[in-house]
């Protein structure tokens, strides 16, 4: 699902069952605390017994909680793919693209961390090997922007 | 506007989206969604039949609408319509909106479950794949049971396409995470493992996570993978960076495949095959050496994934713990990392570091690199890093380094971030504690903790110390003698004052003998803190300052004459105030004999595994909250205490009249009983003092029972339900003995037994104190609905009681039908001309007419299916708070009344209970699942019954047990 309010947040995926208040508070919590971090930390935190990666990339911040056993820098190149397959499809994407054409980045999403190419994404010769990563992990995506935009 | 590059856009919603971007304010696009909503749904309900086109349209708008946060109520039939529809955008928007707004509507459903087996069967591939993203995404059990069959026959079967085999694999993986019962790989088993060797690299990926899963839960069926896996890591790892094509990422051969590999083997031990074996040595030796040539790309991307692979070699390594020489190889190239100019770096090689410290083989190599991470400790720019660096000084600690590493955690605390320190000070005191040579040390060690970091010293800490001050003779004085000094301070935090209170009421006199320390020194100087500390620390001192006196009887008269000031006898606090009293009272009536035996120093507490450490422990855990903390710390203190378990047999209880060192009596008794009588109460307060939490809370609402300190208007009519009525019941659910109720003047104990649909429940009020109870009678009564549920007849009770004795009364109960409320006790009696009156909840539950119901696997499965209605179920998911034991459990699950059947669940950690309820018109079956998560400390309850309000009972009384 997608959310886009007040130039906030603008993608979410959920890879586990969770009540929409908890939904709620983990978005709170995660903006608090990636927002907060200064330029320059590293890329992983510790939240609850989540472990964070997040990448800044221009405006947006892609994030996603893995769990305790998964592959932090392995986590960060999913994003980087994912990234890398938004800009193949829009040709450079900017944020723009993904608040008009949400539901497109989210089947692009759902290509790349369900495995299978389809359609447009098999044109884009993804490399497969990166379909699935977490899916099956609790695994969330969201972009932020940054309050300035 | 945006660059549409590709795909068909559609107008409408983009200018529609550009519009609700342009609204100013909250309302204008509100007022502009309402309109767009009216629009759609004339649309929708319009005789026109709509195109594709259109529809879909109209519930992207819808979706966009939700996703701005809106509820959205219609739609939903014209998004199931647009699934087959022959279009795949629509198709694809169709599901989009189903994944997203899904609920289980079961009309709806079963039209989803339609088009996805038609889409599933449609042999179109990309059909196939858009059904079974949509299966994963909703993931839900309705959904597993229609298709948990249906997939796996797809993924093995022959002429599947890959990207279809990809998306089926990682489908069953979802639906076996949600409904592993309905999950049955049996006869697939074999042909899952043998995709790890499929031509197809996207296959063997996506069916390696399903591997790995499985393995985990039935690691003996999946044991071939292991060999199978060994093989395919060797061809990756010694490929050249160009034969994988598409799978290399930036110059990395699959590294997502070789770390899920890598992954895969962790669920093994090593292979016993010396060929296999040999080749995976190869392999993760390879994996070392290839970390160390230089980067053929600049790019991050390109060290990341070869440190991902590199980490995850690592992670296998460690996982074996057999290979010394990997295991010190694996260190040192860590080693290297920590001064790596990347920040991510240095923060993973520090968390593999704290596992690698934990190897025998390596601990030593891991020490080499203290200097290096203390010096992270204090440069590092980071919180997570340094929290890293913390972690791993704690986990490479050990005799040899202990004093310097404690040494620099505590410099270290002084600035430490505020996020961390709590943890950091139980870090210390566990470190010093266990490595401690001497003990005078650890005393140091620990005030300056708490001269440091005071706020984030929790009680169990200092609880700690006292613990080990008084068990170790050796210590005392020089304990006494250090916090005198410490307590010099002109500022020293409330924990220290605590810490010396207790210490010097303890051992005082063993630095008595100095005189710049003597008795009236060190009460002095304890009292000039007094008037800035809380309630609890100040009755705390209280209870060291009636030691004082008869530790050093020179200073009776002036203890007294603080005791007797009004600030203390009529302090607005009832703790301070009670103890004020019966402190001047004991000190003036008893001799010093009595005092003396009253008083006496405490004996040394039995050896237990620190508290401390169960503290840590649960911190590090998930979602440590800090409420359930709090009541956490609670109970600790509880079980310090000595266990005072609050649920005695009923033959203690007949026994207790006389003097109980209750937790909670006080030295209320001394009003009552001779002094001498009371000596075993008042130590058993002093016990309390420092080991409950010092909360006023339970002595005070004792007294407020009691009626004497206290002015509650008596009154004729029962009192409501006390506070801790339905606390009290909570405890009685699984447990038909023990006592009820315990105060002051009261004690009510309960034995019962059930059959069928009657029940016998004994009642028996003890009298605790001297003076008889007139006017003595009880009421039980039905409340509202109840009455018609539950019929309860009781004999009527004498109306004296004799001071310490004990009289019975029984209930007889019969259910009628099921109920939810429970049964009233009221107690009125005159004690000493005050008219006491106290109503109870009698822990009448309807679970306590169940009658255990033996089945076989597949009778229980039968019977879970029919009661498949909605309503018959109940489910909770709650947190755990008691201990998660499997013996514990158990034994709560047979009090509960039903039986516990084995070998059903698919999963063993699950329990699985059945039972009837029997009442006079009917039988209401129930079925119960508890899934306990241990790492989460979370259950999950699911109750099936005939009838829905007991599910909903059942599961609400239930919910409170785990």
């Amino acid at each position: 699902l997608l959310f886009s309010r007040q130039g906030k947040l603008r993608l979410q995926k959920w890879f586990t069952p969770l009540t929409d208040r908890e939904k709620k508070k983990v978005i709170r919590d995660m903006m608090m605390l990636v927002l907060a971090r200064p330029p320059r930390s590293c890329n992983f935190l510790q939240w609850r017994d989540l472990k964070i990666v997040y990448k800044r990339y221009a405006s947006l911040y892609f994030c996603a909680g893995l769990e305790d056993k998964d592959n932090e820098l392995l986590a960060l190149e999913v994003l980087h793919r994912y990234v890398e397959l938004l800009d193949k499809y829009f040709g450079n994407v900017c944020e723009l693209d993904i608040i008009f054409n949400f539901e497109k980045a989210y089947f692009i999403l759902d290509e790349f961390l369900m495995g299978g190419e389809i359609l447009e994404t098999s044109k884009l010769a993804v490399g497969v090997s990166m379909e699935e990563a977490d899916t099956l992990q609790e695994t969330m995506e969201e972009y932020m922007s940054k309050p300035a935009y | 506007m945006p660059a549409v590059s590709k795909g068909d856009g559609m107008r409408g919603l983009a200018v529609f989206i550009s519009d609700i971007r342009n609204c100013k304010s909250k309302e204008a696009e509100i007022k502009r969604i309402n309109k767009e909503l009216a629009n759609i749904r004339s649309k929708f309900k319009g005789d026109k039949a709509l195109d594709g086109y259109s529809k879909k349209k109209y519930v992207c708008k819808l979706l966009f609408i939700f996703l701005l946060g809106h509820d959205i109520d219609f739609g939903h039939m014209e998004a199931v319509n647009l699934l087959s529809s022959n279009k795949y955008t629509e198709k694809q928007i169709g599901y989009l909106f189903i994944s997203v707004l899904v609920n289980s509507n079961s009309e709806l459903i079963r039209l989803i479950n339609n088009a996805i087996k038609n889409d599933l069967s449609s042999r179109n591939p990309t059909f196939m794949c858009l059904a079974l993203h949509c299966i994963a995404n909703v993931g839900s059990r309705e959904m597993a049971e229609a298709f948990a069959s249906e997939i796996p026959r797809i993924l093995v079967a022959g002429d599947t396409m890959d990207s279809v085999k990809q998306s089926a694999a990682l489908c069953l993986l979802r639906l076996y995470k949600t409904s592993p019962d309905l999950v049955l790989m049996g006869e697939w088993t074999s042909r899952v493992v043998h995709l790890l060797n499929d031509q197809h690299m996207g296959v063997v990926t996506a069916a390696i996570s399903l591997i790995t899963c499985l393995s985990q839960k039935n690691p003996d069926e999946f044991k071939t993978c292991v060999s199978l896996a060994v093989s395919r890591l060797s061809r990756i790892v010694s490929s050249a960076s160009t034969d994988l094509q598409d799978y290399t990422y930036y110059f990395v051969p699959a590294p997502w495949l070789s770390c899920k590999l890598l992954r895969l083997l962790q669920c093994y031990p090593p292979p016993e095959d010396g060929a296999v074996k040999g080749r995976l040595v190869e392999c993760l030796e390879t994996i070392l050496n290839k970390a160390q040539e230089p980067p053929k790309s600049k790019k991050v991307q390109h060290s990341n994934a070869k440190n991902a692979i590199l980490f995850e070699a690592i992670s296998l390594i460690i996982h074996y713990d057999s290979e010394p020489n990997l295991l010190v190889r694996a260190c040192n190239q860590l080693g290297q990392f920590l001064q790596h100019r990347e920040t991510n770096l240095r923060y993973l090689a520090l968390e593999s570091m704290c596992t690698l410290a934990s190897s025998e083989f390596s601990h030593e190599a891991v020490k080499t690199h203290i200097e290096t991470v203390i010096n992270a400790l204090k440069t590092e720019r980071d919180v997570s890093v340094r929290q890293r660096a913390a972690d791993l000084l704690y986990a490479m600690c050990d005799r040899s380094n202990a004093k310097q590493i404690v040494a620099e955690m505590l410099s270290y605390l002084e600035t430490a971030d505020y996020s961390i320190r709590e943890e950091m000070v139980l870090k210390v005191a566990i470190l010093a504690e266990k490595y401690a040579v001497d003990y005078s040390w650890y005393v140091d060690t620990i005030l300056n903790l708490i001269r440091i970091a005071g706020d984030y010293v929790s009680e169990e800490v200092w609880y700690r110390v006292i613990q080990i001050v008084i068990n170790r003779d050796d210590v005392q004085g020089y304990a006494a003698k250090t916090v005198f000094e410490a307590l010099q301070a002109p500022a020293c935090h409330e924990n220290m004052v605590k810490v010396g209170g207790y210490i010097l009421g303890e051992f005082g006199n063993l630095i008595a003998g100095d005189p710049r320390s003597s008795p009236l020194v060190q009460f002095n100087l304890l009292h000039s803190k007094f008037h800035l500390c809380s309630v609890p620390t100040r009755a705390l001192l209280l209870s060291a300052y009636i030691k004082f006196i008869n530790l050093f009887p020179e200073t009776k008269a002036t203890i007294q004459e603080v005791l007797r000031c009004d600030s203390q006898i009529r302090n607005s606090d009832v703790e301070l105030q009670q103890r004020a009293v019966e402190y001047l009272k004991l000190s003036s009536i008893a001799s010093t004999d009595v005092l003396a035996t009253v008083l006496e120093e405490m004996p040394p507490f039995p050896e237990r595994e620190s508290s401390i450490l169960a503290k840590l422990k649960k911190k590090k855990g998930p979602g440590a909250v800090s409420v359930t903390e709090l009541d956490d710390s609670k109970r600790e203190a509880g079980e310090l205490n000595g266990g005072a378990d609050r649920g005695p047999d009923t033959a203690a209880m007949a026994a207790s009249n006389a003097s109980t060192p209750s937790p909670s009596a006080d030295l209320l008794g001394i009003r009552s009983a001779a002094p001498v009588g009371a000596a075993q109460t008042n130590a058993g307060s002093l016990l309390v003092d420092v080991f409950s939490d010092s909360g006023p809370a339970a002595p005070s609402a004792a007294v407020n029972d009691d009626g004497f300190l206290s002015s509650a208007p008596p009154s004729e009519d029962p009192a409501p339900p006390l506070s801790e009525a339905d606390e009290l019941l909570n405890k009685f659910v699984c447990k038909n003995n023990g006592v009820l109720f315990e105060n002051q003047l009261l004690q009510i104990g309960i034995k019962s037994e059930y059959r069928q649909n009657l029940g016998r429940m004994y009642l028996f009020y003890g009298n605790k104190t001297s003076v008889q109870f007139a006017s003595f009678s009880t009421t039980v009564s039905c409340p509202g609905e109840l009455q018609a549920q539950l019929n309860v007849q009781s004999k009527p009770v004498e109306p004296l009681v004799e001071g310490g004795a004990q009289i019975q009364q029984v209930l007889n109960i019969e259910c009628i039908t099921d109920f939810c409320d429970a049964p009233l006790l009221n107690i009125k009696f005159r004690y000493g001309g005050a008219l006491q009156n106290l109503t109870l909840k009698l822990p009448v539950t309807i679970n306590k007419f169940f009658q255990p119901t033996e089945m076989s696997s597949s009778d229980f499965f039968q019977r879970w299916k029919q009661l498949s209605q909605p309503q018959q179920e109940a489910q909770k998911i709650f947190k755990a708070n008691h201990s998660m034991d499997t013996e514990v459990l158990k034994a709560k699950l047979l009090g509960l009344g039903t039986a516990l059947l084995d070998n059903i669940d698919p999963n063993p950690e699950n329990y699985v209970c059945a039972g009837v309820i029997q009442t006079k018109g009917q039988q209401i079956g129930c079925l119960l699942r508890l899934e306990p998560n241990a790492q989460a400390q979370m259950y999950r309850l699911t109750l099936r019954c005939s009838k829905d309000t007991v599910s909903k009972r059942l599961c609400e009384l239930l919910a409170q047990q785990f």
